[in-house]
């Protein structure tokens, strides 16, 4: 690659917002769903970091593609197949354990076979390379009205079932012992939530694709407990982290020719480095150092 | 609580514990008074963690009963409050130290997470009594090993149980801190009348509390007050192997075949 190679590459090739008017009509849907599945992410994310899951969501995402991968080459609903895959391995690894710790090494095995799975069957499909490509790194204007039906039905099963589980799940993730002894259905409520977060993978793959699914069921929900601790406002920004990471990157992308999934990454990276910045500012160095003296000496 | 009058907090009868086909203990009969503070003291292994999951009905006894406050064990008893060992909690733990008290109030309910008035009066009781409202408000995950005890111990006790069940609470911490969370389970059954049942592999910080001790080592146990459990005698009986109890400034030491308190019953399989 040569430097003037490089150079032909310009600023205009990467943004042209000359249409955005027309453009921005075209991916209404998109923009329905991004926002679902930033009130979806953000909800879930809170849970996955509550619990030590992110491994998991990478995990549950790869086999989630391999499952959208498989419908595309039998020619089958992508949605449906990448909430088979997802499900699928939702309920592997919530029968595998209450909490990550256990069952990383399970995840670690499982998720490459789901990626090399994946990549054979769009090896073998033959169709529109867009649709491919779609599956790994997301897709903007591909939202039609009845995937968005679903996408809503979806995210709509899952924000009920969180709210009717949130409290007995918050404490079934930061102290079983003591909610089982409370009475809280711990071992109940482990494969539920996994289920719970298998749909809202299989809901974020088809927008930001399978490699950055994190980006939207971990990243919001990390950012907001920098700045926070409080159990009313962490849910809250959250959700809004999430919401304008994908509403956002769905803006930005509308005018460009790159995939989706680097705007709605970005946006939601530079988030979470404001609140570490802001959570740094609000905490200083000396009162961290105290932190940390007082962990050594209660150890 | 709504049981009524001369009715133990916890009642066992008969109760014969096995492990595999090994026996733990058996022939137990306990009676623990409303406001009484027993501790369960022995070896690792001796059975004290596998009483404590009879009495949260999460194992069942080989033989015998087991009631709590008139009625029979069973999972899920909100009649007992419980102290877990003490773990570090994530720091990105999305709860502050008064939210972590309140789960031991209503954290079993259905339904999201909204601040209540009403809970809200009875964590700050409690959180005062337990010596925390100067950290009402930070970060749970980053307190430290001895706050985070502490705050254990209030969300044990928040919901008014009949019975408290700590389960080796004062693991890992110092001694000081170990002192402090031991006075405090003391003041909080004074307070609510709760009997307690704390199991402990460490003598000293509870013997200053402790109305009897249960003793458990090598499948057999004895029931008293400190003075008569603790004694050269009564350790070396139960044991069946010489076992000194020294005292010196307050502080008992067991030593011998149980020295310091540890896998006695090692000693007696090698033998």
């Amino acid at each position: 690659m040569t430097g003037s190679a490089l150079a032909a590459v310009t600023w205009s090739d990467v943004f042209d917002f000359s249409d955005y008017g027309a453009l921005l009509a075209l991916v209404q849907n998109s923009l329905w769903a991004g926002a679902l599945l930033g009130l979806v992410g953000g909800l879930v994310g809170v849970v996955v970091v509550a619990r030590d899951l992110p491994f998991a969501v990478h995990g549950t995402a790869e086999l989630s593609f391999a499952g959208g991968a498989g419908a595309l080459l039998l020619g089958v609903d992508v949605v449906a197949g990448s909430l088979v895959g997802s499900v699928l391995a939702a309920v592997l690894f919530g029968v595998l354990g209450n909490r990550a710790r256990e069952h990383n090494s399970a995840i670690g095995v499982l998720m490459p076979f789901g990626l090399g799975l994946g990549v054979l069957f769009l090896a073998l499909y033959e169709g529109r390379a867009a649709n491919k490509f779609g599956l790994l790194t997301g897709q903007i204007v591909a939202v039609d009205d009845p995937q968005l039906v679903s996408l809503a039905v979806i995210a709509t099963v899952v924000l009920v079932a969180l709210l009717v589980l949130w409290r007995p799940l918050l404490f079934a993730s930061l102290d079983p012992e003591v909610a089982e002894a409370r009475g809280v259905p711990v071992r109940l409520l482990s494969p539920v939530f996994m289920l719970l977060l298998g749909l809202s993978v299989a809901m974020s793959v088809q927008v930001v694709g399978a490699l950055l699914v994190l980006a939207l069921l971990v990243t919001p929900a990390a950012a907001a407990l920098r700045v926070s601790a409080s159990p009313y406002l962490v849910p809250v920004l959250s959700v809004v982290f999430a919401v304008v990471s994908v509403v956002g990157g769905t803006l930005l992308a509308l005018g460009s020719s790159v995939p989706i999934s680097p705007y709605v990454t970005t946006v939601s990276f530079l988030i979470y480095l404001g609140c570490r910045l802001v959570a740094r500012l609000r905490r200083p160095p000396a009162r961290a150092g105290a932190g940390a003296a007082r962990a050594v000496g209660a150890a | 609580m709504s049981t009524p009058a001369g009715t133990p907090a916890l009642r066992l009868r008969g109760a014969e514990m096995a492990y595999g086909g090994h026996r733990l203990w058996s022939g137990l009969d306990l009676d623990v008074a409303p406001g009484e503070f027993v501790a369960v003291l022995g070896a690792n292994g001796a059975g004290k963690s596998s009483l404590l999951k009879v009495v949260l009905g999460r194992q069942a006894l080989r033989a015998g009963t087991v009631e709590v406050a008139g009625r029979p064990a069973r999972r899920g008893d909100r009649r007992i409050g419980y102290v877990p060992q003490q773990k570090g909690l994530d720091p990105a733990t999305p709860l502050r130290a008064r939210d972590f008290v309140r789960l031991g109030l209503d954290g079993h309910r259905w339904g999201p997470l909204l601040p209540s008035r009403r809970a809200n009066h009875r964590v700050d009781d409690v959180l005062a009594a337990v010596g925390a409202t100067g950290y009402a408000d930070e970060p749970v995950g980053r307190l430290s090993g001895g706050e985070q005890q502490r705050l254990r111990v209030a969300q044990s006790v928040v919901g008014d149980p009949a019975l408290l069940l700590a389960d080796e609470p004062l693991l890992s911490l110092d001694p000081h801190h170990a002192g402090a969370v031991t006075a405090l389970v003391d003041a909080c059954r004074r307070r609510t009348g709760a009997a307690v049942l704390f199991v402990t592999h460490d003598v000293n910080p509870v013997l200053p509390y402790a109305d009897r001790v249960l003793y458990l080592a090598g499948g057999r146990f004895r029931v008293g007050t400190p003075d008569e459990v603790m004694t050269s005698r009564t350790l070396s009986s139960l044991y069946g192997s010489p076992v000194e109890v020294l005292r010196s400034g307050g502080r008992v030491l067991v030593a011998g075949a149980a020295a310091p308190a540890e896998h006695p019953h090692a000693h007696e399989e090698v033998r």
